[in-house]
C-alpha cells in the first residue's frame, strides 16, 4: 500500500505549491503510512477490525480521484420533505454550498487553511483524512443567530468510482447563542468504497447543535464517521444516529464538556440485516462541574448482522455533580446475529451520579403471545414490537419536522 | 545480599529474613532453576517436560500492559523461584516436630493447626513460603475418600489424576503470568472429591508470603467428580516488606457432572504503607471449568489487601445447564490499585451466570471492574445477570467499570447494570443522628452495601471479612 498511496498523493496534489497546507498533509500522510488502517489490536477497534474488513470487502484501496470528471448534482436525490440549506459532497468533494435560506452575513464560509482549528486525535484515519481532504471548509454561525432552516449534508458517491477512499471534512463554529441543525444523508450510487468523514464542532456559550446522521440507503460501502464536539458553558449538543444501510459503518462521537451546565445527548438506532456490521463508539468527557450526558442506543439485528456499542463516560477529578447515563439494548432476531457492548465508566470524582445498563436478548415471547391473542399474526406482532422498541429512541428527537422525516424514512408509524 | 550464595545450584542458602533457614534456588529464571525445582520435588519426567515447555513458551510471550494499574518493571532474573523451610526434607510427623518459630507464626495468623481446634471443622493445608508443611484433619477426609494434600504430594501419590487435569483449564499456552507459574510453580493445594461425596467440612489453606524477594507461585487444582460438593476457603496475610513482592498463582477448578465447587477468598495481603511504598503484587489466574452437565462453580472474593490486585476469576460453562457465579467485594485505600472482575464464558445450553461486584475506593486509590460475558452461538437459552456498583469515598480516588458484553445467541439474554456514587449525605446524617460517630456510620453503610456478597461467604469467613471491610477503610472518613 505504501508505494501506491505515495504515488496517488503526489498525483492528487501535483498542482499544489509547497506551503503550510502541503506540509501538514505530508506529515499526516507519513503518520498514516506508519500506523496503517486500524485493526483489532487497538482497543477502540477491538470489535471491528477495519483493516480486515477493507481487505475482505474492497481489497486494495485507491486514493486518487480523477478531478477532470464532472460531477453533476442529481436533483432526484434532493429531499423534498422540507426546505433546507444544503452542502453536497460528490465523491468526497464539495460541489455545492447553498445557504439561501439564511442571512448572508450571519453564516460565514471560510476556505482558508488554518492549522490551529484542526481536530486533535490520535487516529490514523484522521491522518488519512487530513492528507487527502481537498478543502477544509470552516462554517461559522454568527452570535445570536438561529438558522431558519436545517442544513442537509448530502454525501453522494457516483457509480464511476470503486475501491477508492473518499475523504471529507467540515469544521463548524457555533458562536454564542447560535443554533444549528444538521442532517447527514448518504446517497450512494457506488459500490465498495471506503468513505471517511470528519466533523469538528466548537460550541460557544449557549449554543445548540443538533446532528442527525441517517444511513438508510442499502449499499456495499465501508464508512467511518467521526464527530468531535467541544462544548462551552450552557451549550447543548444532540446527536442522533440511524445505522442501517451500509455494509459497514462506524460512527464515533467524541464530546468534551468544557463548560459548566453543558449537556450532551447521544441517541442511536441500529437496524441491521444481511451480514452488516455497524458500530457506535462514544466518548463523553465530563471535564468541569455540573455537566450532564445521556446516551440511549437500541439495536435490532437480523440475518447474520452484528452491532457494536462502545460507550465511555469519563469524569475528571474536577467534574463534581456530574450526571451521566448510558443505556444500550438489543434484540437479536436471528441465530447468527451478534451484539457486542462495552459500556465503560471511568470516574475520578466522588459526588457524581453515573450509571449504565445493557441488555440483550430475544423478542419477549409473552408480548408476542399477548398480541397474537388479540388477533395479530406473528409477523404483525413482531413488527409492532420492534417498532415500539425503536420508536422509544426516535421519540427522543427534539425537532418535530426531522423526527417525522426520520419516522417516514424508517417506515415507522405510530 | 551475599553474592557467593547466589550462583551455586543445590547449595543451601541460610535464611536472613526470618529465623527459619531457607533452601533457595539461586536468583533468576532459566532452565537450570526449573530443573532444580523439579529435582528437589522429585517430580516425574513428564512434569519437568511440561514445565520446560511452558518456559519455552514464556520466552516468546510478552508481559501484558493493557491493565489500568501500572507498576514498575519486574526484573524476573532478580527473583528467587524456590525457597522452602529447611527441615522439610526430614518431614515432620507430629506438630511438635515442627520448627517452633513456624508454629509461632501460624499462631499469630490464627491458623487452627492444633488438634484441639479440630472442633472448628476446618482442615488446614498451611503453606509457608512455598511448601506445604502440615495437613490436619486427614483422617475424616480420607474416610470419605477425599484427597486434600499439597500438589507436590499429589504428584507423587496420585500422578494419574494430576496428569489428567493439570493445565486443562489454564493451559501452558495461556497469558504471561499463568505460563510463568506453569514453568516455576513450587507448591499449592490439591483437592479431589470422589463421585457422589459431599465434603463434610470447609477446606482451607492459608497462604503466607515471608521470604524476601521470593515470588510466590502457587498452583491449586480442585477436582469435583460427578455429583460431589466442596467448599474451599483461601485466605492470605503477609508481613511488612519494603520492596514489592510478586504473587502469580494459578487456581484451576474442574466440576464434572452435577458437581459443585464453591471457592471463597479473603485476601488481605500487605498493601504497602500510607505513601504507597511496598506491598504485594497480586497477579493471580483463577479459572473454573464447568465440564459436566448441571455443574456449578461459584467464586466469592473479598479483596482488601495488596498494592495491586489484578485478577479475573472466571467460569467456563461448558456443560449444559451449568451455572457460574461471581461475588466480589474489592476495597482499595491509600495508594492501592485493583483491576478485577470476572469472565463468564457460556458454551453449553441453558447455562446461567450471575455477577455481583461491589467496589469501594477511598484515599488515593484506583479501582477498576473489568469483566467479560460471552455467550457463544451454541449456548441456547443462556442467561447472564451482572450488577456492579462502585462507591467512591473522597475526591482523589477513581472507580471505573469496563464490562465487555458479547451476545452471539438470539435465545439468550444478558442484562448488565452498573452504578457509581458516593455515600449519601442523608444516610450518614441519619446514622449520626442515632448516635454513631462518622466512622461507625460509614462502616455500617459500607457493610450494608456489601451485604449481598458477604452473605455468600461461609460463616467462618463472613465474620472475618466484615471486620476487614471496616479495618480497610479506617482513616478514610473525614
Amino acid at each position: 500500500m505504501e508505494n501506491k498511496i505515495k504515488i496517488d498523493f503526489d498525483k492528487t496534489f501535483k498542482n499544489y505549491s509547497s506551503n503550510d497546507e502541503l506540509g501538514f498533509k505530508k506529515n499526516n500522510l507519513e503518520n498514516f503510512i506508519k500506523e496503517g488502517l486500524p485493526g483489532r489490536k487497538l482497543e477502540s477497534w477491538k470489535f471491528s477490525d477495519l483493516n480486515q474488513i477493507i481487505n475482505k470487502n474492497i481489497g486494495e484501496l485507491n486514493f486518487y480521484i480523477d478531478p477532470s470528471k464532472e460531477n453533476l448534482i442529481d436533483n432526484t436525490l434532493i429531499i423534498k420533505d422540507f426546505d433546507h440549506n444544503k452542502i453536497v459532497f460528490i465523491n468526497g468533494k464539495v460541489e455545492e454550498l447553498d445557504f439561501s435560506f439564511e442571512d448572508k452575513d450571519k453564516v460565514k464560509i471560510l476556505k482558508e487553511f488554518e492549522i490551529s482549528t484542526k481536530i486533535k486525535s490520535k487516529n490514523s484515519l484522521l491522518n488519512l483524512n487530513n492528507a487527502f481532504c481537498k478543502n477544509f471548509y470552516k462554517i461559522n454561525i454568527s452570535k445570536n443567530y438561529t438558522m431558519n432552516k436545517p442544513l442537509i449534508i448530502y454525501h453522494v458517491s457516483t457509480n464511476n468510482i470503486s475501491s477508492t477512499t473518499l475523504n471529507s471534512q467540515l469544521n463548524f463554529i457555533l458562536e454564542e447563542n447560535s443554533s444549528l441543525k444538521i442532517v447527514d444523508i448518504y446517497e450512494d450510487k457506488s459500490e465498495k468504497n471506503f468513505i471517511n468523514i470528519f466533523y469538528s464542532f466548537i460550541l460557544k456559550e449557549n449554543a445548540i447543535l443538533k446532528n442527525f446522521k441517517i444511513d438508510k440507503l442499502q449499499n456495499s460501502n465501508i464508512k467511518y464517521s467521526y464527530n468531535n464536539i467541544d462544548q462551552s458553558k450552557n451549550s447543548v449538543s444532540e446527536t442522533f444516529i440511524l445505522s442501517n444501510g451500509s455494509k459497514f459503518l462506524k460512527n464515533e462521537i467524541n464530546c468534551n464538556l468544557n463548560g459548566q451546565y453543558s449537556s450532551a445527548f447521544i441517541n442511536g438506532v441500529f437496524s441491521l440485516d444481511t451480514d452488516k456490521h455497524h458500530e457506535i463508539r462514544t466518548s463523553v468527557n465530563h471535564l468541569v462541574e455540573n455537566t450532564k450526558s445521556y446516551q440511549l442506543i437500541k439495536s435490532v439485528l437480523d440475518d447474520k448482522s452484528k452491532s457494536v456499542y462502545q460507550g465511555k463516560i469519563y469524569v475528571s477529578p474536577d467534574a463534581q455533580k456530574t450526571d451521566g447515563y448510558q443505556l444500550s439494548k438489543c434484540i437479536l432476531l436471528d441465530k447468527n446475529t451478534e451484539f457486542n457492548a462495552k459500556p465503560e465508566l471511568e470516574i475520578y470524582a466522588d459526588d457524581v451520579k453515573c450509571s449504565h445498563g445493557s441488555a440483550s436478548g430475544s423478542l419477549n415471547e409473552n408480548s408476542i403471545f399477548y398480541l397474537r391473542s388479540r388477533g395479530l399474526s406473528y409477523k404483525q406482532a413482531k413488527k409492532l414490537l420492534i417498532s415500539g422498541f425503536l420508536l422509544d429512541v426516535i421519540e427522543k428527537i427534539t425537532d418535530e419536522e426531522i423526527k417525522s422525516f426520520i419516522k417516514k424514512t424508517m417506515e415507522l408509524n405510530q | 545480599m551475599d553474592e557467593k550464595n547466589l550462583d551455586i545450584i543445590k547449595d543451601y542458602k541460610y535464611g536472613f529474613s526470618t529465623d527459619i533457614e531457607n533452601i533457595k534456588a539461586p536468583k533468576g529464571l532459566n532452565e537450570e532453576v526449573i530443573k532444580f525445582i523439579s529435582n528437589i520435588k522429585k517430580e516425574p519426567k513428564w512434569l519437568l517436560d511440561w514445565r520446560l515447555q511452558a518456559y519455552k513458551r514464556l520466552k516468546v510471550l510478552k508481559e501484558p500492559d493493557w491493565q489500568k494499574p501500572k507498576y514498575p518493571k519486574i526484573n524476573y532474573q532478580d527473583l528467587y523461584y524456590y525457597s522452602a523451610p529447611k527441615n522439610f526434607n526430614e518431614k515432620p510427623k507430629k506438630l511438635e516436630d515442627l520448627d517452633p518459630k513456624l508454629l509461632e507464626t501460624y499462631k499469630k495468623l490464627g491458623i487452627p493447626l492444633d488438634e484441639q481446634k479440630r472442633l472448628n471443622g476446618i482442615a488446614v493445608d498451611a503453606v509457608f513460603d512455598s511448601v506445604s508443611v502440615a495437613t490436619t484433619f486427614k483422617d475424616t477426609l480420607t474416610k470419605n475418600g477425599i484427597i486434600f494434600c499439597s500438589i507436590s504430594e499429589a504428584v507423587q501419590k496420585h500422578p494419574d489424576l494430576v496428569k489428567k487435569y493439570l493445565g486443562t483449564v489454564i493451559p501452558i499456552t495461556d497469558h504471561y503470568f499463568a505460563t510463568l507459574n506453569s514453568a516455576v510453580f513450587t507448591d499449592g493445594s490439591f483437592v479431589y472429591i470422589p463421585e457422589g461425596v459431599r465434603c463434610p467440612m470447609e477446606l482451607s489453606t492459608y497462604f503466607r508470603i515471608n521470604a524476601s524477594d521470593t515470588g510466590q507461585f502457587e498452583r491449586t487444582l480442585i477436582i469435583a467428580d460427578k455429583g460431589s460438593y466442596v467448599s474451599y476457603l483461601e485466605g492470605c496475610t503477609a508481613p511488612m516488606r519494603d520492596e514489592n513482592q510478586l504473587h502469580a498463582a494459578n487456581v484451576e477448578l474442574i466440576a464434572l457432572d452435577d458437581a459443585e465447587i464453591k471457592y471463597s477468598t479473603v485476601q488481605n495481603w500487605y498493601p504497602g504503607d500510607k505513601d504507597g511504598k511496598g506491598g504485594i503484587y497480586n497477579f493471580v489466574t483463577k479459572r473454573g471449568l464447568c465440564k459436566g452437565n448441571n455443574s456449578k462453580i461459584s467464586w466469592t472474593q473479598v479483596e482488601t489487601g495488596s498494592a495491586i490486585t489484578w485478577k479475573y476469576p472466571s467460569c467456563i460453562l461448558k456443560g449444559d445447564n451449568s451455572i457460574g457465579e461471581f461475588y466480589s467485594i474489592a476495597i482499595t485505600n491509600n495508594h492501592q490499585k485493583a483491576d478485577t472482575g470476572t469472565k463468564m464464558i457460556h458454551l453449553g445450553k441453558n447455562t446461567k451466570s450471575k455477577i455481583i461486584s461491589k467496589g469501594i475506593s477511598a484515599g488515593l486509590s484506583d479501582m477498576t471492574y473489568r469483566g467479560l460475558v460471552d455467550i457463544s452461538p451454541n449456548a441456547e437459552n443462556s442467561n447472564n445477570y451482572t450488577q456492579c456498583d462502585s462507591l467512591l469515598m473522597g475526591n482523589k480516588c477513581g472507580a471505573h467499570t469496563i464490562p465487555y458484553i458479547k451476545n452471539k445467541n438470539s435465545n439468550s439474554n444478558i442484562a448488565h447494570e452498573a452504578t457509581t456514587s458516593k455515600i449519601s449525605e442523608d444516610q450518614l446524617h441519619y446514622c449520626q443522628q442515632r448516635g454513631l460517630n462518622p466512622e461507625e456510620a460509614v462502616g455500617l453503610i459500607v457493610n450494608g452495601f456489601c451485604k449481598e456478597v458477604l452473605q455468600q461467604l461461609p460463616m467462618e469467613f463472613a465474620v472475618e471479612a466484615q471486620k476487614l471491610v471496616g479495618i480497610s477503610l479506617e482513616g478514610s472518613v473525614g
